[in-house]
């Protein structure tokens, strides 16, 4: 399949691990930020492919693992509410509130219907003026431009009966944070290709600057990311700390204007608390004034204790690159897809579900490795 | 803390999910939690597509199985196709030839009656392909709002043409995996007609009855070891299911596995695995090494499995779990599927 396969060709594959083994001298902790990256490494065994003096750690760009407890709380209070059409992204539906998922809360009767898109949100609205059509907006600055879009076009359209749960959170400080950590141990970033895409990288300069840390840009292909990790080597090697973009059949230094254009005039920069990591400021996206009205938790003034997580998940570290998932001693035993302790158990982009689908434990990861390919 | 002295506890939910019904972990945990405990008999503690019975003399094989698919018409097929075909192909995964199906139906008040004769012909032509007569019905209609148009149970019964038993005890090591032919057409073709989504080009099910893939190769004197349709949880689920049953390693091979453009397409995009997409009419096959090329010839002859494919082996490791071999080399567990295969955000 064409812009596929030869991103996942064997030989381009061996080709690149190749250089990379040549290129490393020095044991190097690199970060990837996005969790469809961290899929894609679980997924096709690339971590395997590295040698053992670069560890991969992965980051906290996963919509579905960083949103707080309290706001998948509210999720589910509001789409219990009667008349409330509640809509959301697939693997949202089964991140664990304090008390419920909005799965539990579909069981119980609510109208909770998985979209694809914002758009199809809106179109609900369209053709049930009788309801309220609830979208619950997650996501880093890729899903914000199509959230803005919806909005925009709701307000024009002049649906009263459609409104927004905004959870947004933006990368570059999430970035920040994990640095700022006293224990810190990431040395490089695997930038998330597809948030720069909307954002452009240039915010990235001053993060690599301030730190002295490399950052490339990077797609989501296994070749993608051995070429990532291969110019983070080589920069590591060389003592230099740049930003460079892989991912140059995407990105952009400047990104996309428009799409910036739409998500400015909609949202505003605000302070997000991160499930597993507390609040940082100024990461994360709300609804200018102008479009509060579209705002359902000012709707139907949903106030809720704020909800704690369970104690035992060690999600936070997760996150932050400080623990490996079978590091924590609920993984696989009382944390598990079904009954998730923490949100980086659900969905597949999650470390923890990627370990626990993909690896399971310490063990089979480490039995995985000796195992000889299939012979026919 | 030591994870073997530390029971897995049973997550226990209070109410029943969609989940429960998607042929992953959640079924596997009500089967054990509920029913077998309450019925448990040596005929369903095979755990077979279809229970075996001895009656004076004759090998008959028995299996039920309730459709309760939307929409009710998609591309390729009806619920009533499937409704013929799941319960032929269950039959066939027993090594059984099906000789009666009997048809229960659960009506919803205000279905468009044009709607069931579609469905009812359909059932009538699936059952004319796989030449078994729908020999006894039940008919019930419930309120408006309490049903969803149709639900379909049908129940068939089936001689046992295979000479020896086939089923997970019989896999061994070394045994060649193979598939019928290409993953997740029926799956992808339901979503995209459930939720609007339009692709590249139609997708159309796969379903089929697969008697005639399975007798071939019982007529070729193929030694079967094990047979098992890929519905619900798809390939990665049926192989789970005889890991840990045998407590063998399969090994599958990711770029050895059949999936249409189309299909893979659509998972990209959608963030679905092939692999635990739904199939109506694809099986996997186990067979001694050395049967393995003979077996693929004489599936590739016939029409509904045309496209079969050898897609990996049996191993010794004692660990009953699934791996795969990525396209790009690298290793990896296949899991069962957890819940139902929810589409990703980004």
């Amino acid at each position: 399949m064409k812009f596929l396969d030869e991103y996942r060709d064997y030989d381009s594959v061996q080709r690149m691990a190749h250089e990379i083994r040549r290129a490393t001298t020095g044991p190097w902790t690199i970060m990837e930020v996005c969790g469809g990256q961290t899929y894609t490494i679980v997924k096709s065994g690339l971590q395997e492919l590295l040698p053992s003096l670069i560890t991969l750690v992965h980051g906290p760009g996963c919509p579905v693992c960083v949103t707080p407890v309290a706001m998948i709380d509210r999720a589910v209070a509001t789409a219990l509410l009667p008349h409330v059409i509640l809509c959301s992204f697939g693997d949202m539906l089964r991140v664990p509130g304090s008390t419920q998922s909005l799965l539990d809360a579909k069981s119980l009767g609510a109208d909770v219907r998985i979209v694809y898109s914002p758009l199809d949100a809106l179109q609900l609205a369209r053709s049930n003026p009788a309801r309220e059509v609830v979208f619950f907006a997650v996501g880093f600055e890729t899903t914000a431009p199509a959230n803005a879009m919806a909005v925009w076009q709701a307000a024009r359209e002049g649906h009263s009966n459609f409104s927004m749960l905004v959870s947004h959170v933006l990368v570059p400080p999430a970035m920040e944070a994990v640095l700022a950590a006293p224990q810190c141990r990431v040395q490089a970033f695997l930038a998330a290709g597809h948030a720069c895409m909307v954002t452009g990288y240039q915010e990235y300069c001053s993060i690599s600057r301030k730190y002295r840390v490399p950052i490339v840009v990077t797609g989501f292909e296994p070749l993608d990311l051995l070429e990532g990790v291969l110019m983070l080597v080589s920069q590591l090697e060389a003592g230099s700390a740049d930003v460079e973009n892989q991912y140059t059949r995407a990105v952009q230094k400047e990104g996309n204007r428009r799409a910036q254009a739409r998500v400015a005039e909609v949202f505003e920069v605000t302070h997000r608390a991160w499930r597993g990591i507390g609040e940082i400021p100024a990461s994360g996206l709300r609804l200018r004034d102008h479009y509060r009205g579209m705002d359902a938790e000012a709707r139907f003034g949903i106030h809720l204790e704020d909800a704690s997580e369970p104690s035992e998940c060690i999600a936070g570290l997760v996150l932050q690159g400080l623990r490996r998932p079978y590091d924590c001693p609920a993984f696989a035993i009382r944390c598990t897809p079904e009954a998730p302790l923490g949100a980086p158990m659900v969905s597949s982009e999650g470390a923890c579900a990627a370990y626990f689908h993909f690896g399971r434990k310490k063990h089979d990861v480490d039995s995985l490795v000796s195992l000889a390919p299939a012979d026919h | 803390m030591s994870i073997l002295s530390c029971p897995l506890p049973r997550p226990t939910t209070e109410r029943i999910l969609l989940a429960h019904g998607g042929g992953g972990r959640l079924t596997n945990q009500l089967i054990e939690d509920v029913f077998l405990p309450a019925f448990s008999n040596p005929a369903l503690d095979g755990r077979h597509d279809g229970a075996l019975l001895a009656i004076s003399g004759a090998r008959l094989a028995m299996t039920t199985d309730s459709y309760v698919v939307q929409p009710l018409c998609f591309p390729g097929g009806t619920i009533g196709d499937l409704a013929v075909n799941g319960t032929v192909n269950d039959l066939a995964m027993c090594g059984a030839r099906a000789i009666a199906l009997s048809a229960g139906f659960i009506l919803e008040e205000g279905l468009a009656m044009e709607t069931l004769r579609l469905v009812v012909n359909s059932m009538r032509d699936a059952a004319l392909a796989a030449n078994v007569p729908i020999i006894t019905g039940d008919t019930k209609v419930v309120d408006r709002g309490k049903g969803d148009g149709i639900f379909i149970n049908t129940t068939g019964i089936g001689v046992v043409v295979a000479p020896n038993s086939i089923g997970p005890e019989l896999v061994r090591m070394g045994d060649a995996v193979l598939v019928s032919g290409d993953l997740g057409a029926h799956g992808i073709a339901i979503l995209s007609v459930r939720e609007g989504l339009e692709f590249e080009g139609p997708v159309s099910s796969d379903t089929a009855s697969l008697w005639p893939a399975v007798e071939a190769l019982l007529e070729a004197g193929i030694e079967i070891h094990c047979l098992r349709d890929l519905t619900r949880g798809g390939l990665s689920s049926a192989l789970n299911e005889i890991a840990s049953v045998t407590g063998l390693r399969i090994t599958i091979e990711e770029a050895r596995i059949p999936v249409s453009d189309i299909v893979r397409g659509a998972c990209e995009l959608l963030g679905l695995d092939p692999l635990y997409v739904a199939n109506e009419g694809r099986f996997a096959i186990f067979v001694a090494d050395e049967d393995a090329a003979r077996a693929l010839t004489i599936l590739q002859a016939q029409g509904v499995s045309s496209g079969a494919a050898r897609v990996g082996t049996v191993y010794d490791h004692r660990s009953g779990i699934v791996t795969l071999r990525s396209r790009i080399g690298g290793n990896r567990v296949l899991d069962m599927m957890s819940g139902e295969q929810l589409p990703r955000i980004c």
